[in-house]
This record gives structure tokens, C-alpha cells and sequence, in this order.
């Protein structure tokens, strides 16, 4: 009996105890002992090296979601170990079957955890801090002396030396507890890691994520047709998508004279359906709010202005052919097209450089990413373009396993220039525009997850700072003697600075006793 | 613009710095070496009591209650030229700033220095707290000297602009928050490799055997519980502030990418990193993970920390790789 209240007096947190036993004869025993075996510490510390040890692929090799070009030019460098790695997941670390094993079991194992430990600490909070236990003397810190005061002067002097404790006096004991914050901000701390995971789940069933090119003077509207590239949450509804649309007035980046950025500015106008159109400048760290939709700058380029005439002289294509970036300098590569031609088809294949600069072999290279001195060299090609055929193409890729090569050497245009094709028909490379990348994300968990996070913040610094500790007082009054007082104190952690509380808490309660 | 030449005298007091920081090194390890002589002699008293108890199990006297120490002058000079040090090294940062017209803490070698300043910061506070005593100072001295050697010559970056993504109120915040984290968590890796040493080093001699180099270096560490309390109370101070950096670096993420959280490699070590301190808190208070175990974790979460800074910032392709 004794024996046990000292336990409970020692007791100063939820933590699960280490698992033992169970008792024999009992025929959930081993469903018991599994599930104990879960929730215990041991197993909690095993999860989280496992969810450590599991995210390392993920740090160190490319990810599809977030590279699927280096995924695939990983997988044909290695040819023999690449395809083995891709079937372990290991492209695809974070939405594997193992990560998700590991951080379901631990949270599972978490909330085992959680509510035992949050009814104990609603109960300790109820409770009346515990017993004296039987010997003070053989506490971490301990105090006794012997005063001529009455029982009832030490205890109030005792009190008021206790400002600040839960306190309660059995008889001549008095028993004191503070810091109950600690284990309050311990339980806040792990319930937000359990809605953090809310948080994430609900971006990512009811989220979207769309992507989308736009050249200068065009835009977009906030439909899934609208998007190049499109990432839904698997229980996503196109109707919660926020009616708007963006169009791309002009796009600005300046450089250092080093070639490093210093600005990327999209002045776009944007309106809400049937609403009136307003101005924005969307830059890096600056996106376009409309409601619960945001729109971000990722990405930006050149986009040639050119027009296209056939052999009779008719303009087929006048339009901005965006080319993609290759290098930081901005050397960027396009593909024109043009399929709806009288005669036969033709094609470019296209290196933009913004300021060029050509090497002794005559090869074109750019030297800045500004727009100091832009050349559109072309290659040409005639033939079948193979659009026709019905199977979809990138107008990013050019096939010309059914054309010839035009001329043996690329033909590099300045704007303003022309190039004549041999049947009659021209490209002319009229100026220099722009285009950018859009990306809109609708995320109905990000707010669930920023407070999660205000959640674990505040609850590991109470959980870290506030120290839990328990003292007690026991007034041993002997027949026409002295009164001895016994005080002894307990502390879950930093027994100094608890020492140093201590020792001024009995000096305080020596002087203020002795006083009188 | 940049302002090149404030930009240089920022560099040339960062080398200051370093040499100071180097000479205090000295300084301490000398004074070690004064007070190792002295021990022999403490030792070999030590050694005779063992004898007289014979029959219970040796009781080996700890050496710090034996010797009486004198304030060795050597010892003061090199806290001095620390304290010294320290002023040269802050000088040297807001100058950057200046140089820079931001938060001197824009690419690896302006964060390695701001951290490394972090790690001093801290060491001189506990000292001055009487936590610990100044002799650690020759532990904790080289790493510095030599980290930030490495940064001053490998990460050399001339002051600056930012990139534009880079270039966000969040900036300031965020990266406070992880170079003040980063600081602390290696001086406490520093400190857990230092316990793991001096608890090798009591095993050794309750084994009754002469501790060879490296772990006869223990005799001059503080006692082993010391260095554990020590190493943890700098990883409590440092959780909640690297926490904090990874939240203010997802909110900054959600407005400069669009997402608060894409699993990047930078995210994905900062992940591991504070998942393996949060590791190592759980260890200590797991039965049979306290101490030497638990040491190693935080040895690892600091390993974790300087991949994330140093491997993925160099090696990795990703969306912070801007230094
Ligand atoms: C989702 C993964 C988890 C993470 C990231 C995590 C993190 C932490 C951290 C950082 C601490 C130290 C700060 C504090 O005292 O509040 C801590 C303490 C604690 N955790 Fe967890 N935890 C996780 C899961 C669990 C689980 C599953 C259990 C149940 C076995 C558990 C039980 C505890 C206990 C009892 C403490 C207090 C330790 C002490 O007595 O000092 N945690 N946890």
C-alpha cells in the first residue's frame, strides 16, 4: 500500500509504462500485450528512426512528383538497377505502400498513446496532489529541522511559501504540485501532429494543383480544360473550383549585371466571372488571391513573335511560339509547326539565344539571360508533320522520321528578318515577347495544418520549459518536544535549477518560521 | 548595388575572427595541459585509496573533488580572447549586412558563419552560467575554427543580391530561425560526441584500464552526466526554434511555390533532421535509450542537419539549391 502510494507520488508524467506482462489465463492476452506493444514508447522511438531511416531515399535520389524528366533520365543511366528501384518505390518515396505503412503505424500508435495519457492528465489535474510519501529523507532533495511553532503556524508559513503550487494539508502533511503545463502542452503538442495529418490529408483529397503557360496578351480561366497540367486530390470536384480568369498583360525579370535575377514581375489583369477586370502584379512571393485560389509565378521564358506564309504569299501562322529554357542564360529551344499549309508541311526546329554569342565553329550560344541581342535560328524540314495521324503530339517535340531537311546549315534570323524556304513559302521573326508559368492551387487543408502548427509550436514550449515538480511538508509534533518539519521536493527534470528552487522555498519557510 | 569594399572588410574581420578564435583554442588547451600535469599527481592519489579499500569494489575518488583549482591565467586569457572573437565575428556580420543592403545570412558562407556564431553565442552564455566549465573550450573551439575555415574557404560567396525567390520578409525569419537552431543543435553534437567520449573514458577506468588516445582525452572532460544534461538542454532550446524555421520556411514555400510542403530534398532532410531530434528527446525518456544511445542520436540528427545544409545545397538538385 505504502509501497504504491510512493510510486503514485513519483509519478510525475502519462508516460506509458514500459510493457510487462499480462496475465495468464487471460483470452485477449496476447491482442492486449500487441496492442501495448504498440503504444509503448519503445515502439513510438522505433517508428520515428523507421520514418527517418525511410525518407532518405527520398533526400537523395529524384522524385517523380517533383522531377519526372530526372526520374526518367535516372532510370536510363542505370539501366539494370533503375527499373528494380523503381518497383521499391524508390521514385516515388513519400506516397510508397512502406512510408505510408511506417507513419500510419505511427500515428496509429499515437493516438493508442494519446488517450490513455490525456484521461490520466485530466484526472491528475482533478486530483489533489498525492500523499507524503514514507520517507522525505530519501527524496532527491529533502530538508528537516526543528522549530517551537505550532503545526498550524509551520503549515502557514509553509503556504505562503507556496505561492503559486496546488496545494492540499492532510492533517499534518502538505502536499504540493505545480507545472501540470507541461504535460497540458506535451498532449498539445502530439494532438496537432494528429491534425496536422488532417491537414495534409485534406489538401490532398479535396486539393487541385493546375499549371499553365501563357504568352504574352493571352490568359487563362480557372477550368480543368484550361490547364497544361493538371494534379487533382482524389476526391476533388471541379465545382469547387473558383470562377476567374487571368490574362498576361506583359511579363518583366530583370538581371545583375552577372546574369543572376533580381525581379520577375507578371502584370496581369484578372477578373472573377462577370465581375470588372482589375490590375495585379504577380511576382515570386507575391501570388494572385482570388478567394480560396491562389495563383503563383513559377516560371517564364521567351516566346518568338512570328508569321508564316505559305508559297502563295497567305499568312497561316502569326503567333508567339513559346521556347523552353536550357540553360541559366536562357539559350532556349522551340518547335514551330505548320500543318495547314496548301503545298506540303513544314517544320523548324529552334534555338532562341536572348543575347547570342557564337563560338569559333560558328556554334550559337547565349551569354546573359536578358534581351541584348536575341537571334531565332532555324532548321527547317519538309514532309509529312505526322499530326494527322490522330496520336497527340508535344508542341514541344518536333518527328521527322517522315521529312527532309531543308538546308544543311540552320538559317540564324535577327528580328525583323525573313526566312525563305526554297518552295516559296517564308517565316519572318517580327520581335521578342515573353511568356510565363502559372501554377494555381486550391488547398481546403492548408488552414487546418497552419494551425497545427501554431499547435505544436506553443506545445513544446510548454512541454520543454515547464519544469513539473512536487513538494511536500510533514510536521512531526512530539509530546512536550520540539516540532520537527520534514520537507522533501521531487522534479521531473533539471533537478539543479529545481535544487536551487528548493533550497530558497526552505530557506523562506526557515526564516519566516524562525521570525517570530 | 553592393558595396564591394565594405563587402571585403567584412571578410577580412570574419579571418580576424578565426585566428582569434583559433589563439583562444590555444589558450584553453594549455590550460589543460597545465592542470593535466597536475592530475598525474591526483591520480596516483586516487590509485592508493583504491588500494586501502580493499575488499568493497574500488572507489575511485573523482578527480575534479581532489584537485584545488587555481585560476590559471592562461585559461582566463583565452575566455578573454573568445569574448574578443565573438565581437570581431558579430562586427564582421553586420557589415555583410551593410555590404549586402540585407540579413547577412543569404548563402552558405554567410549562413555557416552566422551559425558558427550561434555555437560560440551559446557556449559563451553557458559558461558565463557557470554551466559548464571554460576548459571545454579547446572541444569546442576546433570545430569552430575549423568549420568556419571551411566555409571561408570552400562557400566563399562575394556580397550580393538575392534571388528573387529568395527575397521575402520570410527570409529574415525563417533562416534566423535555422541558423539559430543549426548553431545550437552541432554545439550540441559537438557536446554529445565530447559525453560519449568522457562515458567511454569512466568505462574504461572502472574496468581498471589505462584509457588509450582518443578516450584518454576524457580525463579532461567534465563528468559525463554534465556533458549529458548540457547537450540536452541545448536541444530543448533548439527544437522548438527549428520547428518553428521548418513551419516559417513552409509558409514561405506556400507563397513563393505554391505548396507548403513538396518533399524537395531541402524539406526532406529538415524532415529527417527534426524527426531524428525528435528521436533523440523520445530516447531519453525511453527506458534503456537513456544516455549513451540517446547520444548517438542526437550524434546522427546532427549528421542529418549538416547533409541538409552542406550535401544538398552542393550535391542535389532541388528548389533551394541557390547558393
Ligand atoms: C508522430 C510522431 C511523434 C513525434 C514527432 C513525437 C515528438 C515528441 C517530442 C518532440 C517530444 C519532446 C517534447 C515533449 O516533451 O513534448 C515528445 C515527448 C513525448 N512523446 Fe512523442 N512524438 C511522437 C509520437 C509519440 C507516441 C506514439 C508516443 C506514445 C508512446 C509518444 C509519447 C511521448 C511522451 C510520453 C513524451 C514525453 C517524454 C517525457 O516523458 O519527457 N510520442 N514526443
Amino acid at each position: 500500500m505504502t509501497i504504491q502510494s510512493d510510486e503514485e507520488a513519483s509519478r510525475l508524467s502519462t508516460q506509458p509504462k514500459p510493457v510487462g506482462q499480462t496475465r495468464r489465463g487471460d483470452p485477449l492476452g496476447p491482442l492486449r500485450m500487441g496492442w501495448r506493444q504498440l503504444t509503448s514508447m519503445r515502439t513510438a522511438l522505433l517508428l520515428l528512426f523507421l520514418l527517418a531511416l525511410a525518407s532518405v531515399p527520398g533526400g537523395f535520389l529524384p522524385q517523380r512528383r517533383l522531377n519526372p524528366l530526372r526520374v526518367t533520365q535516372y532510370i536510363g543511366t542505370h539501366q539494370t538497377l533503375g527499373p528494380l528501384m523503381d518497383r521499391l518505390y524508390l521514385f516515388d518515396v513519400f506516397s510508397s505502400p512502406w512510408f505510408s505503412a511506417i507513419y500510419l503505424l505511427l500515428f496509429i500508435s499515437l493516438v493508442g498513446c494519446l488517450l490513455p495519457r490525456t484521461r490520466l492528465h485530466l484526472r491528475a489535474m482533478r486530483t489533489k496532489p498525492p500523499k507524503v510519501p514514507r520517507s522525505v529523507a530519501k527524496l532527491p532533495v529533502s530538508d528537516r529541522w526543528e522549530t517551537t511553532q505550532s503545526t498550524d503556524e509551520v503549515m502557514a508559513r509553509a503556504k505562503a511559501s507556496l505561492r503559486g503550487w496546488r496545494l492540499v494539508r492532510r492533517d499534518h502533511e502538505l502536499s504540493a504540485e505545480r507545472g501540470y503545463l507541461r504535460e497540458t502542452g506535451n498532449l498539445v503538442f502530439h494532438v496537432s501532429l494528429v491534425v496536422l495529418l488532417i491537414g495534409i490529408a485534406l489538401g490532398a483529397f479535396g486539393g487541385f494543383k493546375g499549371t499553365v503557360l501563357v504568352v504574352d496578351g493571352k490568359g487563362f480561366s480557372n477550368t480543368i480544360a484550361s490547364y497544361d497540367d493538371l494534379q487533382p486530390g482524389r476526391r476533388f470536384s471541379p465545382s469547387s473550383l473558383v470562377p476567374f480568369s487571368v490574362q498576361l498583360d506583359a511579363f518583366e525579370a530583370t538581371y545583375a549585371p552577372d546574369g543572376k535575377a533580381l525581379t520577375f514581375d507578371a502584370h496581369v489583369h484578372w477578373a472573377r466571372l462577370g465581375g470588372v477586370s482589375k490590375a495585379y502584379d504577380v511576382r515570386v512571393n507575391h501570388p494572385l488571391v482570388v478567394g480560396a485560389a491562389k495563383t503563383y509565378l513559377i516560371g517564364h521564358g521567351y516566346a518568338p513573335h512570328i508569321v508564316v506564309r505559305d508559297s502563295t504569299g497567305q499568312v497561316v501562322d502569326d503567333r508567339l511560339v513559346p521556347c523552353l529554357p536550357q540553360t541559366p542564360e536562357f539559350l532556349s529551344t522551340c518547335v514551330i509547326k505548320e500543318p495547314n499549309t496548301t503545298g506540303q508541311q513544314f517544320g523548324f526546329r529552334a534555338f532562341f539565344t536572348p543575347t547570342t554569342i557564337t563560338d569559333a565553329e560558328g556554334r550559337v550560344g547565349s551569354s546573359f539571360p536578358g534581351l541584348k541581342n536575341p537571334v531565332l535560328t532555324l532548321t527547317a524540314f519538309v514532309g509529312d508533320l505526322g499530326v494527322d495521324g490522330g496520336t497527340p503530339q508535344s508542341v514541344y517535340s518536333l518527328d521527322t522520321t517522315a521529312m527532309k531537311r531543308v538546308d544543311t546549315q540552320a538559317h540564324a534570323l535577327l528580328p525583323g528578318q525573313t526566312y525563305r524556304l526554297p518552295g516559296g513559302a517564308s517565316l519572318t521573326y517580327v520581335d521578342t515577347q515573353q511568356w510565363a508559368t502559372f501554377q494555381v492551387t486550391q488547398d481546403p487543408g492548408k488552414i487546418v495544418a497552419l494551425i497545427a502548427a501554431v499547435g505544436m509550436v506553443g506545445g513544446l514550449l510548454l512541454s520543454l520549459f515547464v519544469r513539473r515538480r512536487r513538494l511536500w511538508v510533514r510536521v512531526g509534533v512530539a509530546e512536550g518536544g520540539p516540532t520537527t518539519v520534514e520537507v522533501g521536493g521531487l522534479a521531473r527534470t533539471d533537478a539543479e535549477r529545481f535544487a536551487d528552487e528548493f533550497a530558497g522555498i526552505v530557506t523562506q519557510m526557515r526564516t519566516t518560521t524562525v521570525r517570530e | 548595388m553592393p558595396n564591394q569594399a565594405l563587402g571585403q572588410l567584412g571578410d577580412a574581420l570574419l579571418f580576424a575572427a578565426v585566428v582569434v578564435y583559433a589563439l583562444a583554442m590555444l589558450g584553453f588547451a594549455g590550460e589543460q595541459a597545465s592542470r593535466k600535469a597536475r592530475r598525474a599527481v591526483t591520480a596516483v592519489r586516487a590509485e592508493s585509496k583504491v588500494l586501502l579499500g580493499a575488499g568493497g569494489p574500488p572507489v575511485l575518488v573523482p578527480e575534479e573533488t581532489v584537485t584545488v583549482e587555481r585560476p590559471s591565467r592562461a585559461g582566463r586569457f583565452a575566455l578573454a580572447l573568445t569574448l574578443c572573437g565573438w565581437f570581431i565575428h558579430v562586427t564582421s556580420l553586420v557589415i555583410r549586412g551593410f555590404a549586402a543592403h540585407r540579413v547577412p545570412w543569404g548563402n552558405m558562407y554567410e549562413f555557416s558563419s552566422a551559425a558558427a556564431l550561434v555555437a560560440v553565442t551559446f557556449f559563451l552564455v553557458l559558461v558565463a552560467r557557470g554551466t559548464v566549465e571554460r576548459g571545454l573550450g579547446a572541444f569546442v573551439m576546433l570545430p569552430v575554427v575549423l568549420y568556419l575555415g571551411l566555409a571561408a574557404s570552400v562557400l566563399y560567396t562575394a556580397a550580393g543580391p538575392l534571388v528573387p525567390a529568395l527575397n521575402s520578409y520570410w527570409i529574415k525569419i525563417h533562416v534566423a530561425a535555422a541558423v539559430t537552431a543549426s548553431g545550437s543543435f552541432l554545439l550540441s553534437g559537438v557536446v554529445a560526441l565530447l559525453y560519449l567520449l568522457r562515458s567511454r573514458y569512466d568505462d574504461r577506468l572502472a574496468d581498471r584500464q589505462q584509457p588509450r588516445f582518443p578516450v584518454s582525452l576524457g580525463a579532461q572532460l567534465p563528468p559525463a552526466a554534465v556533458l549529458d544534461r548540457v547537450s540536452y538542454s541545448i536541444i530543448a532550446f533548439a527544437f522548438p526554434v527549428w520547428t518553428f524555421a521548418v513551419i516559417a520556411g513552409a509558409i514561405w514555400a506556400e507563397s513563393a511555390w505554391g505548396r507548403y510542403w513538396g518533399w524537395d530534398p531541402k524539406e526532406t532532410w529538415s524532415f529527417i533532421t527534426w524527426v531524428l531530434y525528435a528521436g533523440y528527446l523520445h530516447a531519453r525518456a525511453t527506458a534503456g535509450w537513456k544516455g549513451r544511445k540517446a547520444a548517438w542520436v542526437a550524434v546522427a540528427a546532427a549528421g542529418a542537419l549538416i547533409i541538409d545544409y552542406y550535401v544538398v545545397n552542393i550535391f542535389v538538385v532541388g528548389l533551394h539549391s541557390y547558393a
